[in-house]
Formats: C-alpha cells, sequence, structure tokens
C-alpha cells in the first residue's frame, strides 16, 4: 500500500450521545481518553500530529441548545457552541449589537474553515492565540457549562490556565456563550497582525472596547485584551484602570499602549520574537485605543 | 475501532457506505468513491484543494468526519456540471487561462460556486477574500479573479 505523503487520523471511536447527561457521564467515565468536539478545526490537527490521542471523540454538535443564537433586546445574546461562525458574522443582531464579534470571527482562518469553527471551539482550546476571545471578554461573555453534577455558569475572566489548559473538570461541556447588551454607545475594534493581512494566526492580537461612563473619572472606560503575547489572554488591567483615572488624549493612550507592552511577556516563535511582539503591542495598542477613542467623540 | 453505516447524497446520487471512525470526508470520496477530483493537499484545512460543497456550503473535506455526513448533501467537483454543460465558473477558468497544474482547480471551482450562489455579483476584494482558503502556487491568481468576475457576468447574462 502507498503510503500516505501527509500522516491520516489516528484511529478513534466516534460517538454521538443523545443527551446532555450522558454526554457528561461518557467523558466523565473516559476522562483520560475522551475529547468532546465540535468542528475539528483544532482538534483534528493536533490528533494528526500526534500531541493527543484520545480514544474516544464525542461529538456533541447535535445535542439540544447548542445550534441557537438568540438575540434578545433585554437580555443579550446567546450563542450555542454549535454555532460556527460564518453563522456569527452574517446574523444582523450580531452585526448591529455585537459587531466586535463580527469582527473576530472574520479573522479567522478562510471561509470554508469558519463553516466549521466555532467560538467555543476557539474558547475550550484555549490558545493564547485565539481570536474570538479578547472579543468575547471585552463583551463580558459567560459560559454555559454543563458537568457532571449539572448545569452552571463561568466567566471567563479566570477561564483560563495556561495554553490549552483551561477551568473545564472531567465530564463538563461548554454549550452556549451568552452576553449581556453591549454598553450603550460603545465603540470596538479588533487589531490582528498576522504573516499575511488575511486567514493567518496573530502574532499578536489587540481587542478595544470602549464606553463613554461618567463614573470613570475620565469618563471613558476602556477593555483592552492582548492575544499571543502571554500563557493565556491576557487582559491588561493595569492600561484599563489607567485610562479610567486619566484625562484621555493622545499622550495617555500613549501611555496605557507602554503599560500594555510592559505587562506582555511574549515568547519567540516561528511567527515572531518576543522583542518584536512586545514593540507591536506598543504600536497595536495605541493605534486601537485611538480608533476606538475617535470612534466614541463622534 | 468502530465502523458506522451512513445515507449520504454525492452529487444527487444517495450513497450508502460504512466507513470508520476516523476516515475523513476526503478519504472517503477518493478512496471509497473514487471521486479523484477532491484533492488531497495539506490535511490541515489551509491549501483548500479538497473544499467540497456540505449542504451547499464549502467546507474543506479533510477537516470533516465521514461518519458526520450522515444525511448530508454533497457537491464535489465532479458534479457542477449539469446535463453535459460546464458550470460557468468552468467555462469562465478555461477561457481566461486560470488553470496551471490543476491540483487547486476543484477547489478553487467549489469556492467559487459558493461564493456567486450568496453573492452573484462580487467585487475583487470580495473574491480574494472567499479564495484566501485556497492555496494557489502557478498562477498567481490574476486570471482566477477574472474567471470568477467573467463568471459573474455570464450568469447575469443567463437571467
Amino acid at each position: 500500500m502507498v503510503k500516505n505523503t501527509h500522516p491520516t487520523l489516528p484511529e478513534f471511536d466516534y460517538v454521538k450521545p443523545v443527551t446532555l447527561f450522558e454526554t457528561s457521564q461518557f467523558l466523565f467515565t473516559h476522562s483520560n481518553d475522551s475529547s468532546p468536539f465540535l468542528g475539528g478545526t483544532d482538534l483534528f490537527i493536533r490528533m494528526r500530529d500526534g500531541v493527543i490521542k484520545p480514544h474516544y471523540l464525542v461529538d456533541i454538535k447535535h445535542l439540544a441548545g447548542m445550534d441557537k443564537l438568540d438575540f434578545d433586546p433585554q437580555k443579550g445574546l446567546t450563542i450555542g457552541a454549535a454555532v460556527n461562525m460564518n453563522r456569527v458574522i452574517n446574523s444582523p443582531d450580531v452585526q448591529e449589537h455585537y459587531p466586535l464579534l463580527a469582527d473576530a470571527c472574520k479573522s479567522v482562518a478562510s471561509y470554508q474553515l469558519r463553516n466549521r469553527a466555532t467560538i467555543i471551539g476557539n474558547i475550550c482550546n484555549a490558545s493564547p492565540a485565539g481570536d474570538t476571545i479578547g472579543a468575547c471578554i471585552a463583551l463580558d461573555g459567560v459560559l454555559h457549562i454543563h458537568g457532571i453534577a449539572g448545569s452552571r455558569f463561568e466567566s471567563l475572566s479566570d477561564f483560563f490556565l495556561g495554553p490549552g489548559k483551561t477551568n473545564l473538570k472531567p465530564g463538563d461541556i461548554v454549550t452556549a456563550i451568552s452576553f449581556p447588551l453591549p454598553p450603550q454607545g460603545h465603540a470596538s475594534t479588533y487589531v490582528k497582525l498576522g504573516r499575511n493581512k488575511l486567514s493567518d494566526l496573530s502574532i499578536v492580537g489587540v481587542t478595544v472596547l470602549g464606553n463613554i461612563d461618567t463614573k470613570k473619572q475620565s469618563g471613558f472606560r476602556f477593555r483592552v485584551i492582548l492575544a499571543s503575547v502571554a500563557p493565556v489572554p491576557l487582559i491588561v488591567t493595569q492600561a484599563e484602570t489607567y485610562l479610567s483615572s486619566h484625562e484621555v488624549n493622545q499622550e495617555t493612550i500613549h501611555q496605557a499602549a507602554c503599560i500594555a507592552s510592559e505587562a506582555s511577556h511574549p515568547i519567540n516563535d516561528v511567527r515572531g520574537s518576543a522583542r518584536y511582539r512586545r514593540e507591536m503591542v506598543r504600536n497595536l495598542t495605541e493605534n486601537a485605543l485611538i480608533k476606538v477613542w475617535k470612534k466614541l467623540n463622534q | 475501532m468502530t465502523f458506522h453505516e451512513i445515507i449520504v447524497t454525492i452529487n444527487q446520487n444517495q450513497e450508502k457506505i460504512t466507513v470508520p471512525s476516523n476516515m475523513t470526508l476526503m478519504r472517503m470520496l477518493r478512496e471509497v468513491l473514487a471521486l479523484t477530483g477532491t484533492k488531497n493537499g495539506c490535511s490541515a484545512g489551509e491549501c483548500g484543494a479538497c473544499t467540497v460543497l456540505m449542504n451547499g456550503e464549502p467546507v474543506n473535506s479533510c477537516m470533516v468526519l465521514a461518519v458526520e455526513c450522515d444525511g448530508a448533501e454533497i457537491i464535489t467537483v465532479e458534479g457542477l456540471a449539469s446535463d453535459k454543460q460546464l458550470d460557468p465558473v468552468q467555462d469562465s477558468i478555461i477561457q481566461t487561462g486560470g488553470v496551471q497544474c490543476g491540483f487547486c482547480t476543484p477547489g478553487i471551482l467549489i469556492s467559487s460556486r459558493a461564493l456567486l450562489n450568496r453573492n452573484p455579483d462580487p467585487s475583487d476584494a470580495e473574491i480574494k477574500e472567499a479564495l484566501v482558503g485556497n492555496l494557489c502556487r502557478c498562477t498567481g491568481y490574476t486570471r482566477i479573479i477574472d474567471a470568477i468576475k467573467e463568471a459573474a457576468m455570464r450568469q447575469k447574462a443567463k437571467e
């Protein structure tokens, strides 16, 4: 037999449980050798490369509620785990109320891949480079988790423990993410530096969301989240507090960008050096903040 | 490893196939059904040579399990032409010289068909965006983009 030039997927058993309860039970019982999967866009590659060797792949796409994308003008947005990124991008509700989510999804890979890739998959994969994670944090996303003890909600702020590591326990599956209504009149941007203009993984990713907030000393509230420059998606709290307590202008924005650069602790890898990344964090954070600040002043 | 019996419609023919868990849609098309128009490039969802339509939307068939296609409708490059008539994207890519080695062509044709289905009159930028996931190392893309614009025009003229 001709040997494949590219290794193919190793052997595993495909499992498709019918209920959430059954799924959690199965994943709990086989916690060492099973993995839930949605689009498989990250999982299959890691399996093919032998990084992980699950004996069971548990398809959770068809479970009840996984496919819904609902917007309620009182409560906000809920995106089921099986909703692919193109559906998020094309949703008129997302475009109108949460454009940052659409922008983040648009920056991921190609149209074909986005037909399979999901936001929940991106989150659970817990790559520091995950493009949609910054937007989900900035918009105060809350995960719906079904576990062995039932359902619970978890915020994203302390969900990530390290590259590929999350707070999820054996038997847990994330069924959806919901977002409260975004702050009125907010502005946002996702600035992504890749090796090419479209489709690449990020060398540095900067998510900024801002809104006018009279409770803050400066009158503004900003969220700044960085991708690919720390073991986990990095919320730059120092820069956020700096901008809420100092008058916002070109100079303080530059200062906040320097704080972000200092706060980052990137590594050298094939996509860029740590030093380059730190410089880029400063420049791109400054650009992103200025862009959002200008929109807020319009 | 477990095997699964699936019923899948491929280029409008219903097939009943038994597939192992780890078989991708791409391998099923090429190795079980001998539909070798769908190419195996990177096996990682990057090059787009294996792109097919699944329920009307383009996917990388190397990143879809065959067992997931139970009940699905798949169109491969072999299914683009109908009644011995080439699809406008096929005709135009021949006319403009958008094929050189031809390895990426099946994927490009499927992505182009999907693009024209959702946007009958795409701009240059929209065409480029739609083809981000289809790598071509020969043509430099210019003639492929010309072909899609040409196909859009032909399609409009037909209507």
